[in-house]
């Protein structure tokens, strides 16, 4: 069935897994949560528990085709649907066509005397009739701490919720159980000790004014997983977790070339250019012509019919488009057709990871040959350091799975290093420099690296014309190397 | 039973002695106090397991006060006399 989709790499028996259908999440947990047992998703308050255990059900009944029941403890069914409405999820049309239940639990403590000895069959034959009433394979309870708030005899509880995870075993259900976050436990109620095969941390904290939601798998009984802080999105399709850097270094390779779009520059890589599906890093100073190389490549892209999607952090699509006519290159042109779309926004309008989120959405959506970042070293300003740098390589892992050629420009100041060390994540790295010649500012191009291709070693000028950028070699200076 | 004026619901799963004891419990309460005014009904929700659902119950057994209003629920094997008096109202008078 579905359940070896994501495993392909996994050769090893494992125990059996069933798939979330999250995005990220069956990637981190090579293969999903483990069929047929409970899993608990602990957090605080507006972590994404919630969310995450109803998409589990809700892709599970979409694409894998296991009904689900969710017991609701916080909310009612109607605003279960609504709230998750909002996200694309019609939870309505999937409790018609029966692949989803919703059965809100009302506990009040206040309305109900307790005397004596009691247990809670009444919740048991509910899920029992609930699961019988349209076959599900998925179960979720949010949050079963409700209980705790319900009912004052804890020892009954305690043994009423040993029981419920045996059954749940029994009856061979996958089940989520949700918990609030607890002082120094990680549920209130220490519930992770009755789910003891697989528990996940929920967690949205805000750092230097930016939120970022993280995902960690605390324990995984009997199989392997990520063991990282994974950031994630709760994005208007549900949530995204990404893997700080994709676990799998598996991207398809091309020995395709594309060009450069500058002659002169496509002889010093052998006369082809760039392979294609890699990333290139063109790192330079202010004024160097870093987004006018990024132009005259989108430009040459579109030229030979390719899509070319082009991030600008600094200038606004208007400005872009203007200032390029400057050097004879009309982006305009091109977005006119369809071919070239310019996404501009500032890179503190959001955090990190919304970054990325728009970033996938809009490559998914326009399904561009080549996306130009530019400059990919503005992201930093809108999170730390080490952030920016796990999300950049983030974000060009994620370009290269696609097989999409990057270029991505970095300012750098005068000592050249690139900012968050990005140059490893990086295939080829092109310097643009400036040096003084007689009072004159010249403008200088060099190949530093070029991985798997033998590249010219020698310093070029770099000249703007009316008709683009042209690299030429330096005058006086024999080209004495290949 | 015609004239009930106390109508009581006993939710039970199966006849646990939890349940039968509740329902001997509870019997013996109302024959003492309300003894020719009150019906107790029975539901197992083994037979009718949709009935927990709308009814709202989780704990069994419930036993539930539909009259007079207002609801009242209680949970539990009904064997703490006082407590059962006192919780559904049932000696008001004193």
């Amino acid at each position: 069935m579905a359940k070896s989709r994501n495993m392909t790499s996994v050769v090893m028996p494992e125990l059996p897994k069933c798939p979330s259908g999250i995005q990220g999440l069956d990637e981190i947990t090579f293969g999903g949560l483990p069929q047929g047992r409970p899993t608990l998703v602990c957090g605080g308050a507006g972590c994404g528990k919630t969310l995450l255990a109803m998409e589990f059900l809700c892709r599970g009944a979409l694409t894998y085709n296991e009904p689900g029941v969710f017991i609701a403890f916080e909310e009612k069914e109607k605003d279960l649907e609504e709230n998750f409405s909002s996200l694309g999820f019609d939870l309505k049309k999937l409790v018609a066509q029966k692949k989803l239940l919703i059965d809100y639990v009302y506990i009040e403590r206040s309305e109900i005397e307790e005397t004596g000895e009691y247990d809670l069959e009444g919740l048991f034959v509910r899920l029992a009739s609930a699961v019988d009433a349209i076959g599900a394979k998925r179960v979720v309870l949010d949050t079963i701490e409700a209980l705790f708030s319900g009912f004052t005899n804890q020892s009954i509880l305690r043994a009423e919720l040993r029981r419920l995870f045996r059954w749940l075993k029994d009856k061979g259900v996958t089940a989520i159980i949700t918990g609030e976050k607890g002082e120094s436990l990680l549920t209130k109620h220490g519930l992770e000790e009755y789910v003891a095969d697989c528990v996940i941390f929920l967690d949205h904290r805000v750092n230097e004014q930016i939120a970022t939601r993280r995902l960690k798998i605390i324990k995984y009984r009997g199989s392997k997983h990520g063991t990282n802080e994974f950031p994630f999105l709760i994005g208007n399709s549900g949530i995204s977790v990404f893997p700080m850097t994709s676990l799998l270094l598996s991207s398809s390779v091309s020995s395709q070339r594309i060009s450069s779009g500058i002659k002169g520059l496509d002889e010093m890589f052998g006369l082809k250019g760039y392979y294609q599906g890699t990333t290139i890093l063109v790192s330079g100073s202010a004024g160097s012509g870093k987004t006018s190389f990024g132009a005259q490549f989108v430009d040459s892209v579109c030229r030979s019919g390719q899509r070319a999607l082009y991030f600008a952090f600094e200038e606004s699509e208007g400005q872009l488009s203007r200032n390029m006519t400057s050097i004879g290159i009309n982006l305009k042109k091109w977005a006119d057709k369809g071919i070239l779309k310019i996404v501009a926004n500032r890179a503190t309008l959001c955090g990190l990871e919304m970054h990325l989120v728009m970033a996938h959405k809009a490559v998914k959506e326009f399904k561009p040959a080549v996306v130009v970042i530019d400059p990919i070293t503005t992201m930093i300003g809108s999170g730390i350091m080490d952030e920016a740098r796990a999300m950049i390589a983030r974000l060009l892992d994620f370009l290269k799975n696609e097989g999409i050629t990057v270029l991505a420009t970095d300012l750098t100041d005068k000592s050249g290093e690139t900012e968050v060390g990005i140059s490893s994540l990086c295939d080829t790295w092109i310097r643009l420099s400036m040096e003084m010649q007689d009072y004159k500012r010249i403008r200088r191009i060099s190949i530093i690296k070029s991985r798997g291709m033998n590249h010219g070693h020698e310093t070029k000028d770099l000249i703007f014309t009316n008709n683009g950028l042209e690299v030429k070699n330096i005058p006086g200076v024999r080209e004495d190397y290949k | 039973m015609k004239n009930a004026i106390y109508k009581f619901v006993l939710y039970i799963a199966g006849s646990t002695p939890k349940s039968l004891d509740a329902f001997a419990n509870f019997k013996n309460i109302c024959d003492e106090y309300l003894k020719g005014k009150y019906s107790i009904d029975v539901v197992d929700l083994l037979m009718n397991p949709k009935l927990a659902q709308s009814d709202q119950i989780v704990a069994i057994p419930t036993l539930v006060r539909k009259l007079p209003p207002p609801l009242k629920k209680m949970i539990g094997d009904l064997s703490n006399k006082e407590k059962v008096l006192v919780g559904l109202n049932i000696i008001e008078q004193g």
